[in-house]
C-alpha cells in the first residue's frame, strides 16, 4: 500500500521527534559518558582530569551498591504486583452494575492527580507519623504498638505511597480492557457451570494480557526513575536507597559529579537490561 | 446492555466498592479537611473529623506567603505549552508510524520509550549547565521544552496506539479521492483521533503538571510552578499539618477538578492500545 | 513656607526619578525558617525605602541546598542573594564564588557601609563566616545549642538542673521523668538522619566524649574507643526515655514534641528558645529552663555553632542592590523593627553584641545562655585531640555534606534497632574513608 512517495513523507514527518529525542537522549548521555571519565569535582574547581575507569570501579565497590540495586527492584517489583493485583481485582468490581459507579470512579481514580510530593508528604506526616500520624491512631485504636512506618517499615512505606499513586493508573487500563470483553461469552460459559475462578482463569485473565503487559511497561518506565517519595519519606535512610537515589547522592550531596555520572551510565544499562527483558514480552503482546 | 444481577449481589458491590472508593480516596479527603483545621486541632489526640472549628486562616496565611495565582499561572503555561508543543511534534511522527509502517517502526517506538528511563539526577549538571548557555534558566519556555521532550514518548506511543486503531480503508478512500498527505491528517484522521488526541492532552497535561525534579531544579522566582509552591511548606519549624494541607489542596485542586470533569475523555481515552 | 514646599517637591521628584532609575529586582533564595518568613512579611518595607523589588524563592532547607549549590558551582546566576550557612560559606568563599562583603584591609566601594558596624557581629560568627579575614555572609541569625527543660517535670524528679550538666546527669534526669502512661519522654533528640539534622547532632555530641572525625593525616576515627561510647550513650539513653521513633526525629519533630509537653529536656538549637517559650504556639510556655550543653568533663562541650546566613553569588548584575538588602535585614534596625512589631523574644538572636547588651532583651530569659552557650563554642578546637579539620558539628570540607549524611544514614539505622551500633561505625569507617580516598586526602 505504501509508495515509495508516501514513505519518504513518511520519514519526513517522523524526522522532528526522532531528532528532537535523539537530541534529547543525546546530547546528555555523551555529557554523563564524558563527566564520568574525569575527575569532575564542582566544589573543588570543577574539572581535575581524565581518570580512566576509577569511576565506574568506585561506584560499584561501593558498599551501597548492591543494596541499592536490590532495592530499586524490590520497589519497582512491588509496586507492580500490587498495582497490578489489586488493579484487577478491582477493575473486576467496577465492572460490576453498581449504584454511582460515575462517582466511585472518581474516587478511585483521585490519587492519580496528586503531584508525588504531595502524596509523599501527606502520607509521611498525616498518616504514618509515629506520634500524630492517623495510623497511630488506628493502631492504638485496636490496643497495638504504633509502626515506626519510616524506620522499621522503610520499604513498605515507600512502596504503599507509590501503589496509591499507580494503583488508579492499572485500574482504569484493566477496566477498560475487561469492559471490552464479550459477556456473552462469560455468561454462556457460567451457564455450563464454569467456577468464577474458572472464568476468570480462562476468559479474562488471557483477554487483559495486553492491558497487563500495557500496564507493566509504562509503570516500569516511571517506576524505574522515583525520586520524589524517596527524597520526601526517609531521604535514603534505612535501606531505601535506590540506585536513583544512590547516584542523587554522589552528584548532589557528595558533589562528586564524575562518580554520579558513572553511576548514571549504570543506570541507563540497568533500565535497558529492564526494558530488553520488558520488551521481549510487550513486543510480543503488542503485536497480536 | 445491562446485565442483570440480582438486587443482593448488586447491593453487595455497591457497597464493596463505594468503600473501596472512599478508602482510596481518604488520604485526599484527610488533607483537604486538615486544611481548615488549626494547627493545634490538626493534630488533636483523638484525631477531629468533621468536629471541629472550620477555619481559613490556613489558606489566609498560606497566600500572603506566597502569590498563589503566580505559580499556579507558571503551572498552566508550562504544563499546557509543553502538551501542546508535544502534541504538535508527536502528531507527525505517530501518523506515518501507524500508516506507513517499517520494519524498524517498532524499535524506533520502543527506544523511544526508553529514553524515559535515564535517571533525571545524573543528567542535573549536563542540563543546568546547557541551560545557562541557552539563558533559559528560570524561564518558562525553558521548561516547556524540557517538559515535552519528556513526554513526547508516551504521547507519540498514545497517538499511535490510536491511529492505529483507525481502518486504512479509510484512508485508502481519501486517496483515491485525491486527497493530500495535509488534508488527509487534517481533514480525514484528526477528526477520528479526537477523542484520542484529548486524553493524550489530559494525560500529559497530569504528568507535566505533577513532574517535581526539573521544574523545582531549572526555576527561580520567574518560572517556578507550584511544584516549588509546595516545597516551600513541606517541613518549617513548629507545627505545619494544617498550612501543609492548605497549600496541597490549593496545589492539586485544579488538577484535579479538571481531571473529574474530563474523566470520562481520560478513561475512554486510556488505553494505550491495550484494549483490542 | 512655599520654598520648603518646592523643596519638597523637588526633593520628592528627585527620588521618584531616582525611585524609577534603580527600580531593580533581586532574587533571594532562603529556607522556610520562621524567621526568613517574618523577613518575607517586612520586605515592603525595605523596597519602600530604596525601590528595589525583591522576589523571594522560599524552600525547605535539604531542596534549598540543593538547589543553591547546583547554581552556584555552575555560576548559574538564578539568585542575586543567598541563605546559607556557615558550613558552606568559607568553602565557596576560598573558591571565589562569593562576593566579599567586608576585608580587613582593603575598603572596597562594595563593602558594607559604616552605619552597618560590621564589629558588631559577635565575632564567633563572624570568624566562622570567614575565610581568611574576609566576610563573605552576614549574619541573619546565629546559634548554639543548648539543654531546654520543663521545670515542672524536673521538680517533679526532684532534680535540680545544674548550669552545667554532665551526660551522666541528663542520662540520671530523662530516666526520672520519664512518665510512659503519660507519654511524656524524659528527653527528645535528633536522630534523623542527615548531616544537618542527627548528623549534626551526634557529631557536636561526640566533641564531649572526646570523638573527632578525623585524625591529623585525614584517616576517619569511628573505629575509636570515644565513638563507640559516644554512640552507645546516645543509643541507651533514648532507647530508655527517649519518644518512640526517635530515628526519625529531627528538630521539627522534636519541636513540636515538645511544644506538646511530651518532652522533659531538649538539646537543640537555640533558636528553639523562642519557640518553646512562646504561648501561642507552646503549651508549656511558662515552665522552660535553659542550661549550657552537657560535657563528659573533658573540655569540651555538646554545644554547636551555627549561623543562618546571606550572600551574594560572585557574577551578579545586582551586586549594589544585593548589598543594600543585606545591610538592611541583617542590621540593628531590623531587629528593632521586629522588637517593636513582635516583641523582643521573637528578633533573630545570636548574631549582634549588641543586641545582648540592649537592656530590654535581656530581660528575655534565655538571651544569658544563648550568649553563653555562643561564646563557649570554638569552631577552630572543637575537640579533644587535634583535628585537621575547622567546625564542631561539621568538618568545613567541600566533602562532609556527602559523608556525613551517609555516616548518619548508618547511626540512624543503628537507633532504629536495624544494626548494631559496632556495624553502623564500622561501616560509617568505610564510608569515610572509601570517599575521602575518592577525595584524594588519603
Amino acid at each position: 500500500m505504501a509508495t515509495q512517495h508516501s514513505r519518504s513523507a513518511a520519514r519526513f514527518m517522523m524526522a522532528p521527534a526522532v531528532m528532537l529525542l535523539l537530541a534529547w537522549m543525546l546530547v546528555p548521555l555523551i555529557m554523563t559518558l564524558y563527566f564520568s571519565f574525569k575527575k569532575y569535582l564542582p566544589l573543588r574547581g570543577g574539572d581535575l582530569g581524565w581518570v580512566g575507569f576509577d569511576n565506574y570501579v568506585r561506584f560499584v565497590s561501593s558498599s551501597s551498591f548492591w543494596p541499592s540495586v536490590t532495592t530499586t527492584l524490590i520497589i519497582v517489583g512491588g509496586v507492580l504486583a500490587i498495582t497490578l493485583i489489586l488493579g484487577t481485582l478491582l477493575a473486576l468490581l467496577l465492572d460490576q452494575p453498581i449504584w454511582g459507579q460515575g462517582v466511585v470512579r472518581i474516587l478511585v481514580i483521585a490519587p492519580f492527580f496528586v503531584m508525588p510530593t504531595v502524596s509523599a508528604l501527606v502520607w509521611k506526616n498525616m498518616f504514618m507519623d509515629p506520634n500524630y500520624g492517623l495510623l497511630s491512631y488506628l493502631w492504638e485504636f485496636f490496643g497495638a504498638e504504633p509502626l515506626q512506618w519510616m524506620s522499621h517499615a522503610s520499604l513498605t512505606s515507600i512502596i504503599t505511597i507509590v501503589s496509591w499513586q499507580w494503583l488508579p493508573f492499572a485500574t482504569l487500563i484493566l477496566l477498560t480492557a475487561i469492559q471490552s470483553l464479550d459477556h456473552e461469552q462469560l455468561e454462556a460459559s457460567e451457564m455450563d457451570g464454569a467456577t468464577a475462578l474458572k472464568r476468570f482463569w480462562y476468559i479474562v485473565l488471557p483477554h487483559l494480557s495486553r492491558a497487563i503487559t500495557v500496564v507493566l511497561l509504562i509503570q516500569t518506565i516511571f517506576l524505574l526513575s522515583i525520586f520524589a517519595e524517596i527524597f520526601v519519606t526517609t531521604a535514603g535512610a534505612f535501606g531505601s536507597k535506590t540506585l536513583t537515589y544512590l547516584i542523587f547522592q554522589r552528584v548532589l550531596e557528595s558533589q562528586n559529579v564524575g562518580l554520579g555520572s558513572a553511576g548514571g551510565v549504570y543506570a541507563i544499562i540497568l533500565a535497558n537490561i529492564v526494558a530488553i527483558f520488558l520488551m521481549r514480552i510487550v513486543g510480543k503482546n503488542l503485536d497480536k | 446492555m445491562a446485565r442483570a444481577v440480582s438486587f443482593n449481589r448488586k447491593t453487595f458491590n455497591t457497597v464493596l466498592a463505594w468503600s473501596i472508593g472512599l478508602l482510596i480516596f481518604f488520604p485526599i479527603l484527610w488533607t483537604i479537611l486538615t486544611s481548615f483545621k488549626t494547627e493545634g486541632q490538626a493534630i488533636a489526640d483523638p484525631p477531629l473529623f468533621l468536629m471541629f472549628d472550620w477555619t481559613l486562616e490556613n489558606y489566609a496565611i498560606v497566600q500572603e506567603r506566597s502569590d498563589y495565582l503566580r505559580f499556579l499561572t507558571n503551572s498552566v503555561i508550562i504544563a499546557g505549552g509543553s502538551t501542546l508543543l508535544g502534541i504538535f511534534v508527536a502528531v507527525p511522527a505517530a501518523w506515518s508510524m501507524a500508516f506507513v509502517p517499517s520494519k524498524r517502526t517498532k524499535d524506533i517506538l520502543l527506544w523511544m520509550l526508553s529514553t524515559k528511563m535515564l535517571p533525571a539526577v545524573g543528567v542535573l549538571y549536563p542540563i543546568y549547565l546547557i541551560f545557562i548557555e541557552l539563558g533559559l534558566l528560570d524561564t518558562k519556555i525553558g521548561l516547556v521544552v524540557v517538559l515535552m521532550l519528556i513526554n513526547l514518548p508516551i504521547i507519540v506511543w498514545m497517538l499511535y496506539t490510536y491511529f492505529k486503531e483507525i481502518p486504512s480503508e479509510i484512508l485508502e478512500a481519501a486517496r483515491m479521492d485525491g486527497a493530500s498527505l495535509r488534508s488527509e491528517i487534517l481533514y480525514v484522521l484528526t477528526p477520528m483521533a479526537i477523542p484520542g488526541i484529548a486524553s493524550t492532552i489530559l494525560l500529559n497535561f497530569i504528568l507535566a503538571w505533577n513532574e517535581a525534579f526539573w521544574t523545582l531544579n531549572l526555576t527561580a522566582a520567574q518560572a517556578a510552578p507550584l511544584t516549588a509552591f509546595i516545597a516551600s511548606y513541606s517541613s518549617p519549624e513548629g507545627l505545619f499539618y494544617a498550612k501543609l494541607s492548605a497549600a496541597s489542596t490549593m496545589a492539586i485542586a485544579p488538577i484535579l477538578i479538571l481531571g473529574w470533569f474530563s474523566q470520562k475523555q481520560l478513561v475512554r481515552g486510556l488505553t494505550f492500545g491495550a484494549v483490542k | 513656607m512655599i520654598r520648603k514646599t518646592s523643596l519638597g517637591v523637588a526633593v520628592a521628584l528627585s527620588l521618584a526619578t531616582s525611585t524609577v532609575a534603580l527600580a531593580e529586582t533581586i532574587t533571594i533564595a532562603t529556607v522556610n525558617n520562621g524567621d526568613m518568613i517574618r523577613m518575607q512579611g517586612y520586605t515592603d518595607q525595605f523596597t519602600k525605602q530604596t525601590g528595589i523589588n525583591v522576589e523571594w524563592v522560599t524552600l525547605e532547607e535539604n531542596v534549598l541546598r540543593q538547589r543553591v549549590t547546583t547554581d552556584i558551582t555552575t555560576k548559574g546566576g538564578a539568585f542575586d542573594i543567598m541563605t546559607i550557612g556557615m558550613y558552606e560559606t568559607p568553602i565557596w568563599g576560598a573558591n571565589g564564588w562569593l562576593v566579599p562583603l567586608h576585608k580587613n584591609v582593603n575598603f572596597n566601594t562594595n563593602n558594607l557601609s559604616e552605619a552597618y558596624d560590621v564589629d558588631d557581629i559577635l565575632p564567633a560568627m563572624r570568624g566562622g563566616l570567614s575565610h581568611k579575614g574576609t566576610l563573605y555572609a552576614a549574619p541573619f541569625y546565629g546559634e548554639s545549642s543548648m539543654i531546654m527543660y520543663r521545670t515542672d517535670l524536673m521538680q517533679k524528679a526532684g532534680l535540680s538542673m545544674p548550669e552545667a550538666p554532665t551526660w551522666d546527669f541528663i542520662a540520671k534526669a530523662a530516666a526520672a521523668m520519664t512518665d510512659r502512661s503519660k507519654d511524656i519522654n524524659g528527653i527528645c533528640l535528633r536522630g534523623k538522619a542527615g548531616w544537618g539534622e542527627g548528623g549534626a547532632f551526634i557529631t557536636a555530641m561526640s566533641n564531649s566524649f572526646g570523638a573527632r572525625w578525623f585524625d591529623m593525616d585525614w584517616n576517619a576515627q569511628f573505629d575509636t574507643k570515644p565513638w563507640a561510647n559516644t554512640l552507645n550513650f546516645f543509643k541507651t539513653m533514648m532507647d530508655a526515655s527517649g519518644p518512640k521513633g526517635y530515628a526519625t526525629n529531627g528538630f521539627n519533630e522534636n519541636l513540636s514534641l515538645f511544644q506538646q509537653g511530651k518532652c522533659g529536656m531538649w538539646i537543640d538549637a537555640t533558636v528553639a528558645a523562642s519557640f518553646v517559650t512562646n504561648p501561642k504556639d507552646s503549651t508549656v510556655a511558662d515552665k522552660v529552663g535553659f542550661a549550657l550543653a552537657p560535657d563528659t568533663g573533658l573540655g569540651k562541650r555538646s554545644n554547636w555553632l551555627w549561623a543562618w546566613a546571606l550572600a551574594i553569588p560572585a557574577g551578579t548584575q545586582k551586586e549594589k542592590a544585593a548589598l543594600q538588602f543585606i545591610e538592611w535585614a541583617t542590621s540593628k534596625d531590623y531587629i528593632e523593627l521586629v522588637a517593636a512589631k513582635e516583641g523582643w523574644a521573637n528578633v533573630p538572636p545570636g548574631a549582634r553584641t549588641s543586641l545582648y547588651e540592649n537592656e530590654n532583651y535581656k530581660k528575655v530569659p534565655f538571651a544569658q545562655m544563648t550568649l553563653d552557650s555562643i561564646l563557649s563554642a570554638d569552631p577552630n578546637n572543637s575537640t579533644v585531640e587535634p583535628s585537621p579539620y575547622v567546625g564542631i558539628q561539621f568538618a568545613a570540607i567541600p566533602e562532609f555534606a556527602g559523608i556525613a549524611t551517609q555516616v548518619s544514614q548508618e547511626f540512624a539505622a543503628a537507633y532504629a534497632g536495624q544494626q548494631s551500633v559496632e556495624e553502623a561505625l564500622s561501616k560509617a569507617q568505610d564510608i569515610t574513608n572509601e570517599a575521602m580516598e575518592a577525595a584524594g586526602y588519603r
